[in-house]
């Protein structure tokens, strides 16, 4: 029961604290609850498919369906969180005081909630589908009585979401005003940990073996397997034992981030003049 | 014309060829790795085939090769890995911890 609830647990961190700061980020947005819920729900489903379909996507591809296939869904989230940064860039400034969301700001604001929840959804449905299997084998091999292993399921799943929910009080302890910045960077660290992770898998299914260089070793500091480490890594994209690839990839997503916000962002105020574009 | 040939080109060379890389077989059989020690080459790019002959799925797992793939009960992974430098990389069966240990010894 208690090795069922840890590993249950461990895969569902990382979707937990997703959801808490999705939740953090669009505080004041209104039917985030709503959004964030359908895109649980969607990645739930997402999962139990994927996890039927296991062995197909698995041997798709000769053989590296798997690693294509989080490839292209984590790539996907990534490119949702920038576009949630971006646009939070452009409009934060009037959701940070709360302000009201007239016309395209409303169309835009669903748009970017839609994209949040696809960033929920895809979280969801790579852990859901990890916890599916595991689940499936245990009661295949019948090692544990079907109550025991539901019982360290829940418990996993639910000290999982607890996880999630204390991330999220956390963060809404944060003044308004700082909320958007502070959310804004854990949303780009959360990105650039994820394409960091995707393009690890490329390099799992065979592609772009370079840079595979250890760039420093701290798992006698912190290993990947502690709580705190699996927390970090699913925050900041910690890894203990990075290669030049990842580290390559990681620095690039946010300096492509910031720039893309530093572009789009800040709508000119209708007070200034209309002026040339710099 | 010429740069759609260039590109076309380029991918062609960027693309792993798949034949060339040398295959490191690896069976789970009762939530156990045979062989548990694999010696692989340094420097050089090698793919590990996975073999789960369990009827219930593994996840195999390296931190220090970051590397994780679920396996399903019955099916064969191919994972890739390297170039790697001369050390001990181990791996693990996340779903049975206890008894699927393993490590990649790079010569």
């Amino acid at each position: 029961m208690l090795a069922t609830l840890i590993i249950v647990f461990r895969e569902v961190i990382e979707a937990g604290l997703i959801i808490g700061i999705v939740m953090a980020a669009t505080r004041g947005v209104a039917k985030r609850g709503m959004y964030v819920s359908y895109g649980v729900l969607s990645g739930f489903i997402g999962a139990c498919v994927v996890a039927i379909f296991a062995g197909a996507i698995s041997e798709a591809m000769e053989g590296v369906g798997q690693e294509l296939f989080n490839f292209g869904i984590l790539a996907t989230a990534v490119a949702m969180l920038t576009w949630h940064n971006v646009w939070m860039a452009r409009h934060g400034r009037e959701i940070a005081m709360q302000m009201k969301h007239v016309g395209e700001d409303v169309a835009h604001g669903r748009r970017s909630l839609m994209a949040l929840a696809a960033v929920v959804a895809i979280a969801v449905l790579r852990e859901g589908s990890e916890v599916v299997l595991f689940l499936y084998g245990i009661a295949l091999s019948g090692k544990e009585s079907e109550g025991m292993m539901l019982l360290g399921g829940v418990v996993g799943l639910g000290f999982g979401a607890a996880l999630g929910v204390a991330m999220y009080l956390g963060l809404l302890k944060i003044h308004s005003r700082h909320l958007f910045a502070v959310t804004g960077w854990m949303i780009a660290l959360l990105a650039a940990g994820m394409a960091a992770q995707a393009v690890n898998y490329l390099q799992q299914a065979g592609y772009l073996a370079v840079l595979q260089e250890k760039v420093w070793d701290t798992s006698h500091i912190l290993s990947d397997s502690s709580l705190l480490g699996a927390t970090l890594h699913t925050l900041i994209g910690y890894s203990a034992q990075p290669t030049a690839m990842q580290l390559a990839v990681y620095l690039s997503t946010l300096i492509i981030i910031f720039t893309l916000m530093r572009l789009f962002g800040h709508a000119p105020s209708p007070a200034k003049p209309a002026a040339a574009t710099s | 014309m010429k740069h759609a040939l260039l590109t076309l080109a380029l991918v062609i060379a960027a693309t792993p060829a798949f034949a060339e890389t040398k295959e490191f077989p690896i069976t789970i059989k009762d939530h156990k790795f045979s062989p548990d020690v694999v010696e692989i080459p340094a420097d050089t790019k090698v793919k590990l085939v996975v073999k789960n002959e369990d009827t219930t799925p593994e996840e195999f797992e390296s931190h220090d090769m970051n590397r994780e793939k679920v396996i399903p009960g019955g099916s064969t992974a191919n994972i890739f890995i390297g170039p790697l430098k001369a050390g001990e990389y181990k791996f693990f069966g996340e779903f049975n911890e206890a008894t699927a240990q393993g490590k990649v010894v790079v010569k």
